[in-house]
Formats: structure tokens, C-alpha cells, sequence
């Protein structure tokens, strides 16, 4: 009896994805085991910042804040860059995307399965978060939701081995794909011949292609490049510019945003800087998936901004908040 | 038999324990030789009160599992169903054996449902095998004296009052 409910169950999972409301109300029950386990750590984290002596504390501050002081000086340069960059594809009559939502998720130091690059997060569907949304920390991308239960998510790093990136090289805009090596220090980039132009040094970014992660993040900086003279592709690794084992937060992004519209776009944008409230672009795909009331109420206030008329060709790709295509896409096809 | 005073809540505390230990984040190498706490309690009280955990609490616990390590529904809930299937059938003669002898059957258990996952892993997609993947069996097999002992101890506790 019970073998056969389980093969039913293996199979029906195989099939389909009718079984994740089930998995949902089961993880509830298990859920709290993973806040269980990660107690010890985060009681270890407290005590450390409440013992910590004033000197270090100031000492952190000082350097945050000096941090804190470039970045903003560079975010300044940023919006007006961001303005203009409109305004020209404006002129282009290409459409610009918006910035993302984002939402910090904590890990939770558990360790589910050893050899597969899955961490699990403290952030679950309770909060919005759906399967393949993608994961970024504050050096560059770390991989997507790979599953959304209501009180944690699992999310696959780009450093698994089945996970794949679509990724461009910043110097010069060839476009590739970084499969993960299951080494957290690790990428290949298989698909690329002997004669391509890419070095070691390299930065790799997001390309966009594929609609899963939003174009323009670091991914990965080359850092090996080794032909082989009888083969019709080169060896490349890269080491991911996350810090996959060190970072205890991470943010995870809502990248469905439909492009400005652009006959106004100084009016539609706007840049706040709170998470998880900030909604710079924060449209109908995204009330779909989180109707919650701060989220939903933040959103009617952008709402206008996407234009139907102007980006037809999105809009399909924003009625059903999964699909992610057409803005992604056809945003950096040049 | 005689351990019917054995409450049912402090087996499923053992389990809650085990399942904790499962997920836990143990540093460096151990994480890749952590034995699968859960099916070796499920295995002890399968030996020692077999009137209480039968095949559905196995499965009920296994698709739990399923839950918790993030596996594919049905993975862990066949494997340990088909394990206690075998010790409560067996349970009379292993519960005369030596402990070297019950390590034995406890390493050919672990090693079936290590097997049965791979096997499962693979039908889903192709997956590599690392030498590491057989360690669980060994640290599996080698923690059991202390699973029994400990059990043990949890269990007779309560007769004793």
C-alpha cells in the first residue's frame, strides 16, 4: 500500500506540479525543525554583536559609514546616468526597464542535502517569493528560488551543477552561458571556440537572455583560459563575484517589471532605497503573485506608468506574472 | 511484547531529534558523512516496538523527510517504507543478534536505501556518482552502537518510573 502511494507520489511529482500544495502544508510542519537548527547559530550571532566591545563597533561604523558616503555619491552620478539612459532610448524608441523590487532573506545555516550548491532562506511564499526568482547578494548574482514554501525557500546556486546562467562579457558584449561547476569558487563556460575573445580578468554579466535574472549584474570574473588544440571548444572557469559561502543575507529580486513608458520618464521613476517595501517597479505581475497590503498599496501608485499602447510587446509577458520573456529580452538585443 | 509503556511521544521526539541532526549544518567533511539519523531511529523502533511504528509512520515520516531535505515527494517515503517493511519482518531474529551482527543488517539497510535514491535520482536525471555518496553507509553503520544504546536508554527510562 504504502509502496505503492509512494510510487504514485514519485511519479505525480515527475509529471507535474500538482503537488505543491501538498508540499506546502507538509512544510509547515517541518519548517520549524529549520528555525530549530538554526537557532544555535543565530543565538551565537547575537551574543557575538552584544558582546563586542565599543571600540570595534565604532570601528565598523566608521567604515559603513565612509561606505555608505561613496555609494551614495555613486548612486547620484547613477540616476542622472539612469535619466539619460531613458531619454536616449527614448530617441531609439526602445523601451527601458524599470529597476527591481527586493526583499533581504536570511539563511538559514542548515545543510539538507551534502554535494548539491541549495541553501535554504527565511523568506517563503508568506512573502511573495516564487520559484525562479532570482537570488543576488552585494557582489553579484548567487542563484534563483528554486523552490517557495510558506516559510523558507530553497534556492539553487549558480555554482550547481544544474544550474545554468546566461552571461555576457562586459567588455565587449559576447554572449555565453556559465554552467556551475558544484565547487562554490567555481563556473565553466563551456560553449565558447578556441578563437574567442575573452580573457582572463574578464567581468561576466547578466545578458538577460532567458528572462530569468535581469541583465547588467556581476555574475563572475574570468580567471582561466585554457585551449585545447583538438577540440572544437575552450576550457574557461570563473570564480562567481558572490560571496556563496560567507554571505548570511541575501536579496532576492522581482525582475517583472514592464518597461517605463516613454513619453514621460522623469515623472514614472523613482528610487527608494527601504526594503522589502521599496516598489520602484512594482506593476500588475507583481500584485498577482503578493496581494499584500503594503506591497498592493505601494504598486497602485506605479501603475499608471505602464503604458499599453507603447509596450504591446510586453504586455503579454505581464498578464501572467511567470512567463518572463519579452521584457528581458528584448531589451538588450543590440 | 513487554514495551508497550513506551509512549508514543517519545518516539516521535526521538524522530523530531533525528531529523534536526539530519539538516544540521555540520562543518567541513562531516557534512558529506552525515548517516541518515532518521531511517537508523526508525530502524531501532521498528526492532523494538514493532506494535507501535509500523509501514505508515515509515512512510508518514518519510514524505516528511521528503519535505525537509527539499527530495522529490515519494523518495525517502518508498526507501524507508520498504527498510521497516524488512526489520518488522525480521525484528524476532535481530533483536537476538549481537551488535556487530545488527550492524551488518543496518549496513545492507543503508546501503539498499542509498542505493534506491541514487537509483531514483537518476531516473529523474542523470546523476553522478561520487565515491563520497557510499560514506553515510559507513559512519551509518558506525553510529548505530551508540543509536542503540541511547535509544535503548530513552525507552526502558519509562518502564523503570
Amino acid at each position: 500500500m504504502a509502496i505503492i502511494a509512494s510510487v504514485a507520489l514519485l511519479i505525480a511529482e515527475h509529471q507535474s506540479h500538482r503537488l505543491d500544495a501538498l508540499r506546502a502544508t507538509l512544510s509547515v510542519i517541518v519548517d520549524p525543525l529549520k528555525y530549530l537548527v538554526d537557532l544555535p547559530t543565530v543565538l551565537i550571532e547575537q551574543t557575538a554583536n552584544s558582546v563586542s566591545s565599543y571600540s570595534t563597533l565604532k570601528k565598523e561604523n566608521t567604515r559603513l559609514r565612509e561606505e555608505q558616503f561613496i555609494d551614495k555619491t555613486r548612486l547620484l552620478k547613477f540616476d542622472s546616468l539612469e535619466k539619460e539612459n531613458i531619454r536616449l532610448r527614448a530617441l531609439l524608441e526602445n523601451s527601458f526597464k524599470l529597476g527591481e523590487q527586493l526583499l533581504i532573506a536570511e539563511l538559514l545555516s542548515i545543510n539538507t542535502a551534502p554535494y548539491e550548491n541549495i541553501v535554504v532562506v527565511n523568506k517563503g511564499t508568506r512573502f511573495g517569493v516564487h520559484p525562479q526568482q532570482p537570488v543576488l547578494d552585494a557582489n553579484g548574482v548567487v542563484g534563483q528560488v528554486f523552490r517557495a514554501l510558506p516559510f523558507s525557500s530553497e534556492i539553487m546556486l549558480i555554482t550547481d551543477p544544474n544550474h545554468a546562467i546566461p552571461v555576457q562579457v562586459n567588455r565587449n558584449g559576447l554572449l555565453t552561458i556559465a554552467v556551475g561547476s558544484g565547487q562554490l569558487n567555481r563556473l565553466n563556460l563551456p560553449f565558447l571556440p578556441n578563437n574567442a575573445d575573452i580573457r582572463p580578468g574578464d567581468l561576466l554579466i547578466t545578458s538577460g537572455l532567458g528572462g530569468t535574472f535581469p541583465s547588467g549584474y556581476p555574475v563572475a570574473i574570468v580567471d582561466n583560459f585554457t585551449p585545447i588544440t583538438n577540440k572544437p571548444f575552450v576550457n574557461i572557469t570563473a570564480t562567481p563575484k558572490a560571496m556563496l559561502d560567507r554571505n548570511r543575507e541575501l536579496l532576492i529580486v522581482w525582475s517583472d517589471s514592464s518597461p517605463v513608458s516613454l513619453s514621460s520618464p522623469p515623472a514614472s521613476h523613482e528610487k527608494t532605497s527601504e526594503t522589502p517595501a521599496n516598489s520602484p517597479a512594482a506593476e500588475s505581475s507583481l500584485i498577482h503573485e503578493a496581494p499584500k497590503g503594503k506591497r498592493a498599496g505601494t504598486a497602485g501608485d506605479n501603475k499608471s506608468t505602464g503604458t499599453p499602447a507603447e509596450t504591446g510587446r510586453s504586455n503579454q509577458s505581464t498578464e501572467n506574472g511567470l512567463t518572463r520573456k519579452a521584457p528581458a529580452e528584448t531589451d538588450n538585443d543590440e | 511484547m513487554m514495551n508497550s509503556y513506551s509512549g508514543f511521544g517519545r518516539i516521535m521526539l526521538t524522530i523530531v531529534t533525528a531529523m534536526c541532526l539530519r539538516i544540521a549544518p555540520w562543518p567541513g567533511f562531516l557534512s558529506g558523512i552525515n548517516p541518515d539519523w532518521v531511517l537508523l531511529v526508525l530502524i531501532y523502533w521498528a526492532i523494538a516496538v514493532p506494535e507501535r511504528i509500523g509501514i505508515f509512520h515509515a512512510w508518514t515520516v518519510g514524505l516528511l523527510t521528503d519535505v525537509l531535505t527539499g527530495r522529490v515527494f515519494g523518495q525517502y517515503a518508498l526507501a524507508y517504507t520498504l527498510i521497516i517493511y524488512f526489520c518488522l519482518i525480521l525484528h524476532k531474529r535481530l533483536r537476538q543478534f549481537p551488535l556487530p551482527q545488527q550492524g551488518l543488517f543496518i549496513f545492507f539497510c543503508l546501503l539498499f536505501s542509498q542505493i534506491l535514491l541514487f537509483w531514483l535520482k537518476n531516473i529523474q536525471h542523470p546523476a553522478q556518482l561520487h565515491t563520497s555518496f557510499w560514506l553515510p553507509i559507513f559512519t551509518g553503520t558506525l553510529c548505530w552502537p551508540l543509536i542503540y544504546t541511547a535509544l535503548r536508554r530513552v525507552r526502558l527510562s519509562r518502564r523503570n518510573k
